[in-house]
């Protein structure tokens, strides 16, 4: 992809198109590989309890350094508005992190987001001065009161988080494409890079994947495809692809038959 | 139950006794913890880093100790 292509986030210039979870990895060298050879330059990480009882355990930073990677701290695993708030405030405190990503989650099954407690938390969180990347379902109306509120980046699922069924709702996002100039980033449901390549030809400004990634057989071969398939996409996208025919439109010349 | 010249705190759910008068920023260097990379919660409210050493735990104290782990 040419450099020239980039994007930018907050302010902040990306040329990377491609941000990646760091969970559900075999271990931290194995993750460290798999952003590596993604090219991501973001990537989405949680907060979580100290083990005080067993420190020998290696520490994320020591593997992916926040100074070269840009660490976006995530709400994963928050149910309500108030757990959400706690997680990116201790998250601000541990190194100044403002850009987030925020998720709020309403159902333990499907993991949708509860978008309610989402939308009030993106008013208090653009408040206090984060810039947030809001996790959001596929639904036109409220991803304009999430811009509305402040949001930097609208990040509309595919599917459910870690199912791998790719874009369900193409026309909503596509309508959410259209209404928005904010970075849109498709986050969740991406399962192979087909579908990371249709998202970016559909004009999104970027994917993140996690599972699709970390749980594949080969985890440092699907980096690489997924890698390839967001700018083999926005490539794509750029081209202007030809207009659909459902008629047939022969690809030699007639003139010269024989 | 208290001990002599000692505190009961809990840190991330777990009991702990120290001695009075320890500090917040005391108890990260007891647990060898790296400063830059954690952050410090006192009773549900963030601790400033910068001002660890000025506060003084107390009594039934909860402590959460956070960090930065891998996530989607």
């Amino acid at each position: 992809m040419s450099k020239k292509d980039h994007f930018y986030i907050d302010n902040k210039k990306f040329v990377s198109r491609l941000i990646v979870g760091t969970g559900k990895y075999k271990n931290m060298t194995e993750c460290a590989k798999a952003i590596k050879i993604s090219g991501a330059e973001i990537v989405t990480v949680a907060v979580r309890r100290v083990n005080i009882l067993d420190k020998s355990k290696p520490l994320l930073m020591d593997f992916v350094d926040p100074k070269k990677i840009t660490y976006l701290p995530n709400t994963a695993g928050c149910f309500n508005s108030e757990e959400a708030l706690r997680t990116l405030r201790l998250a601000r405190e541990i190194g100044g992190w403002k850009l987030v990503k925020l998720e709020v989650l309403g159902d333990r099954k499907n993991l949708f987001p509860d978008m309610i407690e989402t939308l009030k938390s993106t008013e208090v969180l653009t408040k206090e001065g984060f810039k947030v990347m809001v996790y959001c379902n596929d639904d036109p109306l409220m991803a304009k009161r999430l811009e509305n509120a402040g949001a930097v980046s609208i990040m509309p699922l595919a599917a459910p988080i870690g199912s791998g069924l790719g874009i369900q709702n193409k026309l909503n996002i596509q309508i959410i494409r259209k209404q928005t100039r904010l970075p849109l980033i498709i986050d969740a449901g991406i399962g192979q890079a087909s579908d990371a390549c249709i998202a970016m030809e559909m004009g999104c400004d970027g994917v993140l994947i996690n599972t699709a990634i970390a749980k594949a057989k080969y985890p440092f071969k699907m980096a690489e495809a997924m890698k390839q398939a967001v700018i083999a996409g926005r490539e794509s996208f750029l081209s202007g692809r030809i207009k659909k025919s459902y008629l047939g439109k022969s690809s030699s010349p007639k003139s010269g038959l024989i | 139950m208290k001990k002599k010249n000692k505190i009961k705190i809990k840190i991330n759910g777990k009991d702990l006794f120290i001695a009075e008068k320890t500090t917040a920023y005391s108890l990260v260097n007891i647990l060898k913890l790296p400063l830059k990379k954690i952050a410090i919660e006192k009773n549900r409210k963030i601790l400033d880093k910068k001002k660890l050493k000025k506060i003084i735990l107390k009594n039934k104290d909860k402590i959460e100790i956070v960090h930065f782990i891998g996530g989607g």
